[in-house]
């Protein structure tokens, strides 16, 4: 059997199209271990994984979490915010201070565009990036791509937009590069002040009318507006940014075909995406996080195999 | 296994993955065709409770799980090809597990390699066994029509 190419997951750009095809295979029959009764597998009893975040979190933080304990790992968790950082300390110190405790696997979510990449460089472990910035979230767009590949089979050739603030969207460019990989047709839509510059350099259509876009396209992933990371305003009033960009059931039933709905949470209800919306079936936003689960385990699962530690 | 099983009706005969699914979809037919109706099957990988992840050389590919029932309470016939060194087998008494506390397992083999055990593990129900030395290989071959069932025998060659 083959072996992932790399030996971190620091972004979807690093992989080639078979090892996100390897990633979902064996995310299937992760699925199917976690919905037995004993949800549990004995592969990394011996492996120790810390999950470090520097930036909030719930899903994300949750997700890897219950990977890792699904497979048996021992996890360690760290949040800044309760942290010696605050006193000082550089992440290279942290991470090896952390990384003395015999850690195997680092999983890190951090507010800085390639904090995992650096890592990586710096320190002599397996680093898994669970967001950094605005750059990558390499698992969400796995498991987005999954979720759609349940839907529809297979992705060569399949419309997917991507809606709203593109600029500040780690998810954005991880989806763009896992699902141009997999042969999807791609569009990002936003109004002007929050599409970044050169995003037509990564092959995408590029879109300031909904309304099109959501006839174009057999799925939407409706993102959310990243206020926190909003250092001035990049459009009026929330509510204009709703009217126009909002996913309404009334837009939605004015297509007269089924779109498949995306959202990587969390949700603002009335903003983005409506209640109705979210709620309905053609919303399978928890079924994202479902294979959430899966996707990570399939990740940390193939990443370990390739940990070069001593056995026993 | 009739004798042991009655109606089968408390049995779950599970084939292991990938080549004990094979026998087990032959044995099913021959238990049919003896009149054995509502048997309970299931095909179970069990790549993720082996002993040698991260030891064995080629990683471990894992193949399609299909458990449709619960196995709380069942007897249950494990059912393999060939019984080597015994290490699937205990991957499968604990991966069985995660599908419910069964009241009895068994062991159903087409051919024994005896000699060979790393682990205190025999079969219940046995097709054959064969004497083979460490590097001899035993391959089983379906064919579609019986009289092209094969069981090869291939010699390790220095």
């Amino acid at each position: 059997m083959k072996t992932l190419s790399v030996s971190h997951l620091l972004g979807i750009k690093y992989l080639c199209e078979e090892d996100l095809h390897l990633i979902f295979e064996t995310a299937k029959h992760f699925k199917e271990v976690i919905n037995r009764p004993i949800k549990k597998v004995p592969s990394l009893r011996d492996i120790t994984i810390a999950n470090l975040f520097f930036e909030n979190s719930t899903r994300t933080k949750l997700s890897f979490e219950l990977a890792e304990k699904r497979l048996s790992a021992d996890v360690l968790n760290f949040s800044a915010n309760q942290s010696s950082v605050n006193k000082g300390e550089t992440l290279v110190d942290t991470v090896n201070n952390i990384l003395a405790m015999k850690v195997d696997m680092v999983v890190i979510r951090h507010p800085h565009p390639g904090a995992a990449h650096f890592l990586s460089k710096k320190v002599d472990s397996c680093i898994i990036n669970a967001g950094d910035g605005t750059h990558e979230h390499p698992s969400q767009a796995l498991l987005d791509a999954f979720s759609l590949k349940e839907k529809f089979g297979e992705l060569g050739g399949k419309r997917i937009a991507i809606v709203g603030d593109i600029l500040h969207s780690r998810v954005a460019l991880s989806n763009i590069y896992a699902l141009k990989m997999l042969g999807a047709e791609v569009s990002v839509c936003a109004p002007k002040s929050l599409l970044p510059k050169h995003i037509d350099s990564l092959g995408v259509e590029i879109s300031t009318d909904f309304a099109k876009t959501l006839k174009w396209c057999d799925a939407v992933n409706m993102l959310r507006v990243q206020n926190e990371r909003m250092d001035l305003n990049y459009f009026p009033s929330t509510r204009e940014y709703s009217q126009n960009f909002g996913l309404t059931f009334e837009r939605l039933k004015s297509l007269k075909k089924e779109i498949v709905i995306l959202h990587p949470g969390p949700i603002n209800r009335g903003v983005e995406i409506s209640s109705e919306v979210a709620d309905s079936d053609q919303a399978i936003i928890l079924n994202q996080v479902e294979n959430g689960v899966a996707i990570r385990m399939a990740i940390i699962y193939l990443l370990a195999s390739k940990l070069n530690i001593p056995i026993a | 296994m009739i004798e042991q099983h009655g109606d089968f009706s408390n049995a779950v005969l599970v084939g292991l993955q990938p080549r004990g699914t094979l026998l087990l979809d032959r044995l099913v037919q021959l238990l049919i065709m003896s009149g054995i109706k509502n048997l309970k099957t299931g095909k179970l990988d069990t790549t993720f409770f082996r002993d040698d992840f991260r030891r064995s050389e080629r990683p471990l590919k894992a193949k399609a799980t299909v458990m449709n029932q619960s196995v709380e309470g069942k007897d249950v016939v494990l059912i393999d090809d060939v019984l080597f060194t015994g290490r699937s087998i205990r991957s499968a008494l604990t991966a069985i597990d995660t599908y419910g506390r069964p009241k009895s397992i068994e062991l159903l083999v087409l051919v024994d390699r005896r000699f060979s055990r790393h682990l205190p593990i025999q079969p219940d129900y046995l097709g054959a066994q064969i004497d083979a030395l460490q590097g001899d290989k035993v391959k089983v071959v379906w064919s579609k029509r019986d009289s092209e069932n094969r069981v090869y025998l291939e010699k390790h060659v220095e």
